[in-house]
């Protein structure tokens, strides 16, 4: 009975794809899932490129561990994730990965006085913050860093993300990196055990917290940090040198990343050592199977990525996302040869 | 002659009646289907949510009930401190909505003017179809910063008070355990309200009136009167508003502050199963995803547990009230 059914399905899907392809040539949809870090710039990537070429790419944000679970169960064209899969899951499901765009994380504060760009942190420093070590904004380890400005003797309330997501996996990350007692105590991952304080949902969510809440600190995207006006602190980078989150100093991460050396891109930008690399630096990874069983699709797919790495550059900027380097995308596209059957 | 008509009528009747009866078979049949259709749906979500959650339920067996630490990086979960969370806000609710509700029906059905009567019942039916995200930004965006500014005030005051000010300590940032009580208390109000008055509206006027007549003051017939004529329905409607409290989830986790703690201070954040679930499920994998799942077994157990008191509590005041 299944089996008819299906094959009526396959019959009736094959007959509207004819009849489809008859009203407008060659037009292809692929579907993908996963990230919502990246969800804002591939729609406005596929609004563009649909415009362009007549095929639309369907992206559906909900969330990386949906993304993964949906491109393994082949049921989407191409999955979407903050975390980069290891290369046993990835050759076990004859799967490759690579990265699509670059963004930012910050640390967002709300201390009356101080404004954006004015309050200097280190690893060290915000990893005992947020262990809940370091309780007031007075506290010797943060005035050393700032010796210009009059902080506030006041208690410090930690915002962190309460849903599972990417941006809690790169900060938890740099602070496992940077931080010895982070590791052993909290480690890494889209969701952890915080040590202290409160759980906002969703970049929005913890932005909301950080505004209404004197003397909080959180972290956010770039965007959402520049958009609600929030108070956003430089910080010292594996370097020693103290910089400011922008394009620059994301993108100098990404290139000061040793992406050469990182199989399947498998490598996280946070703590990245240039001079000028911002320490909180985060990509997400697009994952699409070696051996498609749609070509057609995965044709389209990697036609649309070539699309936004290339002329995709001014959408991603405009939503204060970084573009790829050059380099990476000379790499990501002798990738795409060497790995992918086009 | 006269008899031939006779018998057809009464063939053709018998043959009615069986068909009637036929009708009938398949008419209790359908409704059986109806009924064992909603019994089949919530058998089968609780038995789905069982085996989603066999993992940690069977695997972690008591340290899942017993245990207040949510790590995902170590992946042992523990599930106290969103249970804790979840009956904690409910209770909050329940205290501030159920003498509230009790004092809006009764001013609604003996005090209130007639013309008052329509305009008001209108207004708390229309407070119960807000959506609950609406309830949730107006919290987050309105509430949470006037809690913020009255919460020192009350660490002052009330968190003076020994033992009581236990409750009323902590860091004043609008956020937590009281705050999300009181949405919810907002929420479930109307619920309970309704309820409650139109119960109220059934007692018949004769026994007002008699109690009026013999000098009972207005608190008096409601207490004496009202009240116990109406007890059985009064207690469904507050559990009804319960059940409501207990599952709600996005108001919750705007407000409640959303990190797994189980303190003394009702001030301080916290967490429910519902907002955990909600937060959380989109990003779980394995493990993390089943003590989800499980979670959500657990609010079915919760909510299962909390029926079954108040039908006990049912019966059992029937049963007094019989003797």
């Amino acid at each position: 009975m299944t089996t008819m059914n299906r094959n009526k399905l396959r019959l009736l899907a094959l007959a509207t794809t004819l009849a489809l392809g008859i009203g407008a040539a060659h037009a292809t949809d692929i579907t993908g899932a996963g990230s919502s870090f990246v969800y804002p710039v591939i729609s406005k990537w596929s609004a563009a490129y649909a415009e362009k070429t007549g095929n639309r790419v369907n992206y559906q944000s909900i969330g990386s561990g949906g993304g993964i679970a949906q491109i393994k169960a082949g049921t989407v064209d191409f999955g979407a994730s903050d975390m980069p899969l290891d290369e046993a899951t990835l050759d076990k499901f004859g799967l490759g990965q690579f990265p699509d765009v670059i963004g930012g994380i910050v640390p967002a504060y709300n201390i009356a006085g101080i404004a954006p760009g004015k309050l200097v942190l280190d690893g060290q420093v915000l990893a005992k913050i947020f262990l809940g070590q370091i309780t007031n904004w007075s506290d010797p380890a943060i005035a050393a860093l700032n010796p210009d400005i009059a902080l506030p003797s006041a208690k410090i309330t930690v915002v962190h993300r309460s849903d599972g997501s990417g941006t809690s996996f790169n900060v938890t990350n740099y602070l496992s990196k940077v931080s010895a007692d982070w590791k052993s105590k909290v480690g890494e991952g889209t969701a952890v055990k915080w040590p202290v304080g409160i759980g906002g949902k969703g970049n929005e969510g913890v932005s909301a917290y950080v505004k209404q809440i004197p003397n909080s600190i959180g972290y956010v995207e770039y965007a959402y940090a520049v958009q609600n006006k929030l108070g956003y602190a430089r910080m010292k980078n594996a370097a020693g040198k103290v910089v400011s989150p922008e394009t620059a100093s994301f993108q100098a991460a990404a290139a000061t990343a040793d992406w050469s050396h990182a199989k399947n891109f498998n490598l996280l930008m946070t703590n990245a050592p240039g001079t000028d690399a911002w320490p909180i630096t985060a990509t997400s990874w697009v994952i699409m199977y070696k051996q498609p069983k749609n070509v057609a699709n995965s044709k389209v797919a990697f036609d649309f990525f070539r699309y936004a790495y290339d002329d995709g550059k001014a959408a991603a900027t405009a939503l204060d996302y970084v573009p790829l380097p050059a380099s990476l995308v000379t790499q990501i596209e002798g990738y795409w040869k060497t790995e992918f059957k086009q | 002659m006269s008899s031939i008509p006779a018998i057809a009528v009464i063939s053709s009747t018998d043959r009615r009646s069986r068909a009637d009866a036929r009708h009938d078979a398949w008419f209790r049949r359908l409704l059986k289907v109806c009924a064992l259709l909603v019994l089949a749906a919530l058998l089968g979500a609780a038995l789905s949510t069982l085996w989603g959650g066999r993992e940690v339920l069977f695997g972690q067996g008591l340290h899942f009930l017993t245990s207040a630490d949510w790590n995902p990086v170590t992946d042992t979960y523990g599930a106290l401190a969103p249970i804790f969370g979840t009956l904690v806000t409910s209770l909050i609710a329940l205290v501030l909505a159920v003498p509230l509700s009790f004092g809006i029906a009764l001013f609604l059905t003996e005090i209130a003017p007639t013309w008052l009567r329509g305009p008001v019942a209108t207004a708390i039916e229309l407070l119960a179809s807000i959506p609950s995200i609406i309830y949730g930004m107006w919290g987050l965006f309105v509430f949470v910063p006037f809690m913020a500014r009255v919460e020192p005030g009350l660490s002052a005051t009330l968190g003076r008070i020994p033992l009581l000010g236990k409750l009323f300590e902590g860091p004043p940032i609008g956020l937590g355990l009281l705050t999300a009580g009181i949405v919810l208390a907002v929420m479930i109000l109307p619920f309970i309200s309704s309820v409650m008055r139109e119960v109220f509206q059934t007692v018949p006027n004769r026994l007002k009136e008699s109690s009026y007549a013999l000098g009972s003051t207005t608190w008096e017939v409601v207490w004496d009167i009202v009240l116990p004529y109406t007890r059985s329905a009064v207690i469904g409607g507050i559990f009804l508003g319960l059940g409501r409290a207990l599952g709600e989830t996005m108001a919750v986790t705007f407000v409640l502050g959303n990190a797994y703690n189980i303190t003394s201070s009702l001030l301080m954040p916290g967490t429910s199963i519902s907002s955990s679930i909600a937060n959380e499920f989109n990003e779980a994998v394995g493990t993390h995803r089943s003590a989800l799942i499980a979670l959500g077994f657990l609010l079915f157990v919760v909510t299962f547990v909390v029926l079954l008191i108040s039908r006990l509590m049912l019966r059992r005041l029937a049963k007094r009230e019989g003797a």
